[in-house]
This record gives C-alpha cells, structure tokens and sequence, in this order.
C-alpha cells in the first residue's frame, strides 16, 4: 500500500496517494479545474497556468497539474483571484491566437473555444500579438497551422515520449517560441511518421489532418466515375463517438449504410484485405522459418509486420538497417486499392481508369502510404483518396442523414467479406493473434490450442508484450517444425517499437515473429481517430473490437469464402506471381532527414 | 568631486568591506576545512546568517541542509556563473579574480551534503575566461585528490539564455535539454541534475561560504542587519562617474547613503536588482533599504539620473523580457508582449492611459501564476515604474 495523503480541496477533505497531484485530488472529488496543456496519456507540463488555484499561505498560485498534493494542504479552486488569473492566461491565449473560429476546422471541438466561452473572455482584452504564419501543407497527412498553436508543447511532448520520433519540437525565446521542426523545415522534410498522435492531442487547430472530404464528394458527384470504399477495422468502433454514440459502440452495419446512402458505387471492406494479409504474411513468415530452419539459409528473422504506414516510415527512417526485415505484404488498404482496380474492375467490367478508390482510415500515415510512388502496381493509383474517420464523420453530417437510426446492412461482396481475425487488427495484437489462428492451422492442421480461438496472452494494453507458441503435432511437409517454440513480441506506440527494433538491429531479437503498431493501443488509438484520446476511450473501443470479432461467422482468416475465392480465380497460390506483383512491396532508406538545400 | 575623490571616500566608507577581494594566501584553508566534520561547517555557515547571494536570498544551510538529508546515491554541487542578469558584472570578477575562493566553496558544501562531483555553469559570453579558469579548476582538482578527496569540478559553458540563469534551467541545459525552468516542487534539493540532490549556488554565496569557514562566521555576521547579515558585492552602473563599478559593501545601506556615494546626487531613480529588479524612485530613498528587508537585490545597481526617460528605460527592460522569457508558460510568454505593446500603444495614443491599469493588473496576475521566477518578476520593473512614472510612459 503506497503511503496516502490528506488534503483539503475548498474545505472538503480528500485523501489521495503519495505522487497524486491537486488536478488529480481535485478530479476525485468532482471538482473541474480547467486544463490546458494537461493530458493524461503524456508527462505533466505546467505550462498552460490555466489550472492555477490558490493554496493557503503561498501568495503564488501553483499550477494544480503540476503540484503534487502534500499531507495538511488546503486549497480552493474558486476564488476571485483564481478566476481573474484564469480569464488572464485564457485572454492572454486568445490575443496571441488566430480568433477565426467559423472558419477552423476544429470549430466545436477546441479546447481554446471551450475555455473562453466557460470564462466568458472578451477577445480584445489585450492588443492582438498574433504572428503571420504559413500553413504548413506541405505533408499529405498533417497540417501545421502555427497560428492556432497555444505552445502546450502537448504535440511536442507526444512527439517525443509516446512516439521517441522528436520530428517536433520547440523553438526559440520569448516572442518567437514556437512549435517547430528540423531548422524550422516543412513536415514533409523532417522525420515526421505522419502518425498523428499530435493531431489527436492537440487542444485547438494548429495541428490537423489534411483533409480531403472535398476530394471524396468531388469523386462521387462525378458521374463518370465508379467510386468504391473500403473502411478499415477500428473506424467502426469508434466512428460513432463523433455522432453521439456512447464511446465503444460498435456501428458497422449502420456505417454500410451510410457509405452506400452517401453516394458510393460499391460498399467494400479493409478487412477482406486483412484477411488476406493474414494469408500472405503467414506464408512470408512460414516461409522465412523453413528456409532457416530446415534449408539453414540466412534468412532475415524475426518478421516484422508492415501494416502500420507509421511504423513503416519510422524504420525506414531510424532502422534502415532492419528494413529486410519487414513483412514484405503491402497494408491491407494498399492490398485491397491494387485489388480493386485489378480484379474486381476485371469482373465488374469497369475500366480501372474510371475508378476512385476511397478508403476510411482510423490512421493519418495512410494519407502518405496511399501517395508512394511505389503504391501503383495496379497501373494507377492505387488508393485514391485516403479519410479518417474523423472526416467521415464530417461528411455523415453534412450529408444530414440520421446516423443513428439507420438500418443495418453488409458490404457489397466481392471484396467485402471477412472474419473475426481481420476486424481485431484494430487493435495491438491483433494481427499476431490473427496470424497465428491461420500459420498454426497450416501447419498443424489444428485449430491454435486456445479456448474459442482467444489467443489472450497477445492481447492487452501493455507497451511491448511477449508470447511464445509451441507447435506440436506438424504435418508432414512441415514436420521440421515439430516441438519448436515460437517466440513473439508485440510493441505498440513507437517508444516501445524502438526497444523491439533495436534489438533487432543489434543481432540480439530472440522472437520469430513482432507485431508492431505505431499508435498506442494500436489502429483503434490511431491519429485519424475522434479526439479527444485516452486510456480508457482506447480500452471501450478494443473491448469492442474483440466483441465484434466473437460475434462473427468466421473468426479464421483462411475460411474467408471470398479470400478462397481469390486464390482460387484470380491468385492463385499466396506468395505467388499476381501476389508478388499486386501485394507485395518494397521499402525505401530515408535518413534522418532529406537534403540540406532544399 | 572629480571620479578620483569619489574613489577614494568610497574606499574609506564605514561601509566599505573587504572579504571577497582580500589579497590573502590560502595555502592551508583546504587542510582546516577538510580536518571540519560536515556538521560543523553546517553549523558555521548557519551561524553565518549566509543567504543566496543570486538575489532570492535562500538561507545557505538551509539548502545545504536539505540536500544533506535527501537520500541519494549520488548529489551535486552546481555553482550558478550564469551571470545574466542586466546590470550585474561581479561573477565575471570574481572568477576572474578571486576563482581561488570559489572553489573552495563549492568543496565546503559538497562535503556538507555529500557530493562528489561539482559543475560551474559558465554563461556562454565569459567563454574568455575559460582558459584561466580551467587551469584553475585543473589544479584545484588535483591539489584535492592528492588530498585523498573524491571529489571533483568540471566546467560546462552556456549559450546565452538569461533563463538558464534559473536554477532548474540551469539544470536542464546541463543535461543537454533546452533551457526551460523545471515545476518546483520537487526543488533541485530533493531532485535535481540528473534527478539527484543538487545544490545551485551563485559565485558570490561560495565564496562567502568559503570565507565564512576559513575565518569563522563572525567576519560576516558582524555585518550587515539581521535580516541581512553579511556584505555583498554591487555592481553599480547608469548614471555615475565611476570607472570601475564593483563595490564589497556592507548589506542594509539606504538607497540614499548609496546614491550620495556613488553619484552627483542628481538621480531619480535607482533600479536595484537588474531586469527583474524594482525601480525606486527618489522619494523613497531614504526609508528604503537594500536588503531582504528592503530591495533585494543580486548585486546589479543602475542609477538614473533626470535626463532619463522612464519610458525608454521600461521599454528597454520589456524589449529585453519578451526576448528573453523562455516561452514556455502563458503569463510570462505573452505577458511581457502585452506590456511591452500596452505602453507603445498607450503611449502612441492608440489606448487610454487607463490601460496601464489593467496592464497593471495582468503584471500583477503575471507574477502570481507564472511558472518560475523569471516570469514572476519580469513584472517587478513594470509595477514599478509605472506606479511611481506613470506621467513618463504616457506622455
């Protein structure tokens, strides 16, 4: 039992542990101290001094994320002089910020807006000090708009503690302190994962995704074309939060819905394509091991999985030197945009050139991974247009339709039907347990010897996890395998990719097989995601995910029917020709930064 | 009085003092100190009445004390030569001078809490006194091994950030991060440098403690007022004829004696304690002391005289605040840009005068909620001055 400490709180007793702070002493007493720069899944920074109170016998007003409750310390909350410090730092904020809230993006969701509307803060109470910045467009994935920046540092601190990427950072003094990159370079320039766990705790507008809902209605209105969408697995676990659902709701039939009333030719699913990662990454990996294990060969072990565009980028460029040691599968979106253009423009006799493929993402780095010069191998683009659900959630509004009251319906077939193994992809350990319910069954032909197919070991919430497997009673062609202890990781958030990569990189990785997500709590924490962000939001919506995946027919990635399918019409074998060509990719060394002149 | 008549009544002034820049050999200091148990140098130092030397005017042995009790495998010495403050060139001399008493200090108080390693944080722009203060260190760093001491100093350089004159910016910059002041609590007492224990004392306040143990604390408490035991160097500049402005005087002088001693009289104004400091204006002289009890103050004195604009002098003191101001936190960030805009404005007639009431105000707010003590006294020169020159700034 750690020590426990009493305190007073506008003359209510409470009683908190050692290392709690006022903020948190407060919050177990109901009482709302406004924040700023405070976020729970990030270290305390004390910058914003809109959480002052008072505190008896001290003439300053300590910040009350930042002070840590002591035994006998009385404090109030809501005192004249707190108030007026508040309104201070809040009009303070405002003087310094770009005041054009209609026309901002995050217009009703900012916590800037929040705080001046509880204050009641008139916005020229001080002389307007707000600098001409450019908007940052240079990324596909992230908008930096530094005229909205209230200098939290929240991105800054999420760049460097959760993600160890530092792509941003803080520069200069007084006036000219700012969020910055690199020698102030563009985003597109500098080591950013377009991850977008900064967009996702950025209180206001200045840190945003690039949006291309205009894209997506432009495509739709156009008669000519034959737009279809793929939806990955986490957005619809949490794409009701952004239309007045409880957070966790499962929306997937409702959100088929939508797709089909908001104008798309054809309702797909990312999860066919998860499922057929599943079947190829499977086989990469079976293959890896029997080529080391039974033929000796050097093989580059252990895989890594590469359906993380963040993740991927990161490693290009901080471990180029592990790069062979990626999944060489393309990302179940990339899979499913070379597919569609190929195979099902073939059977629905649609010329691929008329084509728009769409794709809603819980992710912000898949905007990027769709724009790769190398992502083309259908002989177009293969991913046209990449939305988070954020901005879908955008569209359903602005298309008027009555989300929650929509009748349910399935995806268009074809390339929309999948299992229980693709939807837990959305969440960390998904698709090591996904894999692991197909390679174990190749191999053994047996079911993984877990109760209903939950491989609960891989699952949770901690940042790096290990398993192992052992595999007993191999058929024949892969009784090399016999007795062999499988040895997994799983790391999500790329602090934690960091440690497993690095071992990686210095020859001393134990494990056969890493999952590697580079979102916290991996797709279903992902920069597209509905902001706000938090432990316990990530945890309702993976515990949805794991319901949506016992709720399914299938729960095996190869008793996918329209994946059997495929293989048997179209690819014919995994790792085969049409395979190589369509879903497999390659990686690019980066370096830590570009060019100097640029 | 021509400069040299001046000089020489300050240096026969009752208040003059001559501890810090006594000529006087040191050969045995070190074998006395080391034959002191810890306690008792604690002991003497508290008897001393030290306060910080930097312009807070923390109890010495206090510090020390709480250092001593942390328990840690590890504790640091840090002495804070990042003299930054405007108006304040006494470390400068005291290294330069005098780095064979500092030293010493810093030996006194590792010893005290259990330290093993000390830094000097030398401000970036005294980089030319590296060469000789290296030897320095060097030899001292040898003398005290041959000692059988396990303790050692090395030297890191700044890079000219006034915050990092604040002690757990300081720290930061040590660690190689950007110069941004730490939360306090925990003080660098409990966690500082490298989350150790971590003394950080200005030049000044060691060489004190040095003297304070070699010749015992009498030589100092005999001085100075209870509040403000001792003497401390000032660094006097503005409006005065003097060619050298470094003075060891006693503490709890009135700004009157000081000003009657250092110039022609004719000064309206004495800011005292820099950038940061309180500007006090002629009609307080006389009932205002220098002192904790008065105007602290680190040593910078700068003495206006009634050519002056107090509004260039607030301008320039604001220009240097917004500059200088780390950024991190709200109230000092944008603070000191709306004080600096708000007295142009006013000024240029674009505002009421009445503005400077709510600028007065937000000064005020700013020096109750900013995150370290730069931010709570960027305020100070701006409260001042304008409460006693508000006629200046507005027209």
């Amino acid at each position: 039992m750690s020590e426990k400490i009493t305190l007073k709180i506008n003359n209510i007793d409470v009683t908190v542990s050692a290392g709690a702070t006022v903020l948190d002493a407060a919050r177990k007493l109901k009482i709302k101290i406004p924040t700023l720069c405070n976020h729970p899944d990030i270290c305390v920074a004390g910058n914003c001094r809109v959480c002052v109170v008072e505190q008896k016998d001290s003439g300053a007003l300590p910040a009350a994320c930042a002070t840590p409750a002591a035994e006998g310390m009385e404090i109030h909350t809501n005192t004249r002089r707190v108030r007026e410090a508040r309104k201070a730092v809040i009009s303070l904020l405002l003087s310094e910020h770009n005041n054009d809230c209609l026309r901002c993006y995050k217009n009703g969701n900012c916590e800037l807006q929040e705080l001046a509307t509880e204050y009641t803060v008139e916005a020229d109470r001080y002389i307007s000090i707000l600098k001409d910045y450019g908007v940052d467009k240079s990324s596909p994935s992230i908008q930096k708009d530094d005229s909205k920046c209230v200098r939290c540092q929240r991105c800054v601190r999420t760049c460097a503690n959760l993600q160890d990427v530092s792509a941003l950072w803080i520069s200069g003094k007084g006036r000219k302190n700012k969020i910055s990159t690199f020698m102030d370079k563009t985003i597109d320039y500098v080591v950013c994962t377009n991850c977008g766990q900064c967009v996702n705790r950025c209180p206001t507008g200045a840190l945003t995704e690039k949006n291309y809902i205009e894209e997506v209605w432009g495509a739709i209105d156009d008669p000519s074309k034959h737009v279809v969408v793929q939806t990955a697995p986490a957005v619809r676990v949490a794409l009701g939060e952004v239309l007045g659902c409880e957070t966790g709701s499962r929306v997937t039939g409702k959100m088929v819905t939508v797709l089909k009333r908001l104008g798309f030719d054809r309702v797909f699913d990312t999860n066919f394509t998860a499922d057929l990662t599943i079947i190829e990454e499977g086989h990469e990996l079976l293959r890896r091991l029997s080529e080391k294990l039974r033929d000796g060969k050097d093989v580059p072990l252990p895989q890594f999985t590469s359906c993380s565009p963040g993740w991927i980028k990161y490693a290009e460029h901080v471990f180029p030197e592990i790069l062979d040691y990626l999944s060489t599968c393309k990302s179940p979106q990339q899979m499913f945009g070379a597919l569609a253009k190929t195979y099902y423009a073939e059977k629905a006799g649609i010329d691929p050139a008329d084509m728009v493929v769409v794709s809603v993402m819980p992710c912000t780095a898949k905007k990027f991974e769709a724009a790769r010069p190398e992502m083309n191998s259908s002989g177009f683009r293969d991913v046209d247009c990449v939305i988070t659900t954020r901005e879908l959630g955008h569209m359903i509004k602005q298309s008027g339709i009555d989300f929650n009251n929509l009748e349910e319906s399935l995806c268009d077939s074809l390339l929309g039907a999948h299992t229980g193994a693709a939807v837990i992809f959305g969440a960390t350990g998904g698709v090591m347990e996904a894999a692991l319910r197909t390679a174990y069954e190749v191999v053994t032909g047996r079911a993984v010897p877990f109760e209903n197919l939950n491989i609960i070991p891989v699952r949770g919430m901690n940042g790096v996890r290990e398993a192992s497997v052992k595999i007993e009673g191999c058929l024949s062609e892969w009784k090399f395998l016999e007795g062999a202890e499988l040895k997994l990781a799983i790391a999500h958030g790329l602090v934690n990719a960091r440690k497993l990569a690095k071992q990686v990189a210095e020859g001393r990785s134990p494990y056969h097989f890493i999952e590697i997500m580079a979102c916290p709590g991996g797709c279903l924490g992902g920069g597209g995601q509905p902001i706000p962000t938090n432990m316990d939001i990530r945890m309702k919506r993976m515990d949805a995910i794991y319901s949506e995946d016992e709720s399914l027919e299938f729960r095996k990635s190869h008793d996918n029917p329209e994946v059997i399918r495929i293989y048997e019409d179209f690819l014919k074998e995994p790792l085969g020709k049409r395979s190589h060509k369509l879903l497999h990719t390659r990686y690019t060394e980066r370096g830590r930064y570009r060019t100097l002149n640029r | 009085m021509d400069s040299s008549t001046r000089e020489r009544r300050i240096a026969e002034h009752k208040k003059r003092v001559n501890l810090i820049f006594k000529k006087c050999v040191w050969d045995d200091f070190l074998d006395r100190a080391l034959e002191m148990s810890p306690e008792d140098m604690l002991e003497k130092v508290k008897e001393s009445g030290l306060r910080g030397r930097g312009g807070a005017g923390f109890p010495t042995w206090l510090k020390w004390k709480f250092a001593r009790e942390a328990e840690a495998d590890e504790k640091y010495v840090i002495c804070n030569a990042d003299e930054g403050e405007p108006g304040t060139f006494k470390d400068r001399a005291i290294l330069q001078e005098q780095a064979g008493k500092v030293l010493p200090g810093m030996l006194v108080c590792a010893k005290v809490i259990g330290a093993e390693k000390g830094f000097i944080y030398l401000r970036g722009e005294y980089a030319y006194l590296l060469p000789a203060l290296s030897q320095e260190v060097e030899n001292f760093n040898e003398k005290i091994r041959e000692k059988g001491e396990r303790f050692s100093i090395e030297i890191k350089l700044g890079s000219g950030a006034y915050v990092c004159g604040e002690e757990t910016a300081l720290i930061e910059s040590l660690e190689g991060n950007r110069g941004e002041p730490r939360n306090k609590p925990p003080f660098p007492v409990s966690e500082g440098y490298l989350g150790k224990p971590t003394v950080v004392h200005n030049v000044e306040t060691l060489v004190y403690a040095s003297i304070i143990i070699s010749e015992g604390p009498e030589c100092f408490k005999s001085l100075g007022t209870s509040d403000s035991a001792g003497a401390k160097v000032f660094c006097i500049s503005g409006d005065t004829d003097l060619d050298e402005g470094i003075y060891e005087l006693e503490m709890g002088m009135t700004i009157k004696e000081f000003v009657e001693l250092f110039s022609d009289g004719d000064i309206k104004a004495v800011q005292v304690g820099g950038a940061s400091g309180h500007c006090v204006p002629r009609k307080k002289f006389a009932d205002t002391i220098i002192g904790f009890e008065g105007v602290p103050t680190g040593g910078s004195m700068v003495l206006f005289n009634s050519s002056r604009s107090m509004y260039n002098v607030l301008h320039n003191y604001l220009e240097f605040f917004e500059e200088e101001s780390c950024g991190q936190c709200t109230p000092c960030r944008i603070g000191c840009q709306q004080l600096l805009k708000g007295i142009e404005a006013v000024k240029s007639g674009e505002k009421p005068s009445e503005y400077l009431d709510d600028l007065v105000k937000l000064a005020g707010m700013m020096k109750i909620s900013a995150k370290c003590g730069l931010g709570q006294s960027a305020a100070n020169p701006f409260i001042s001055i304008v409460e006693h020159f508000r006629e200046e700034i507005m027209y």
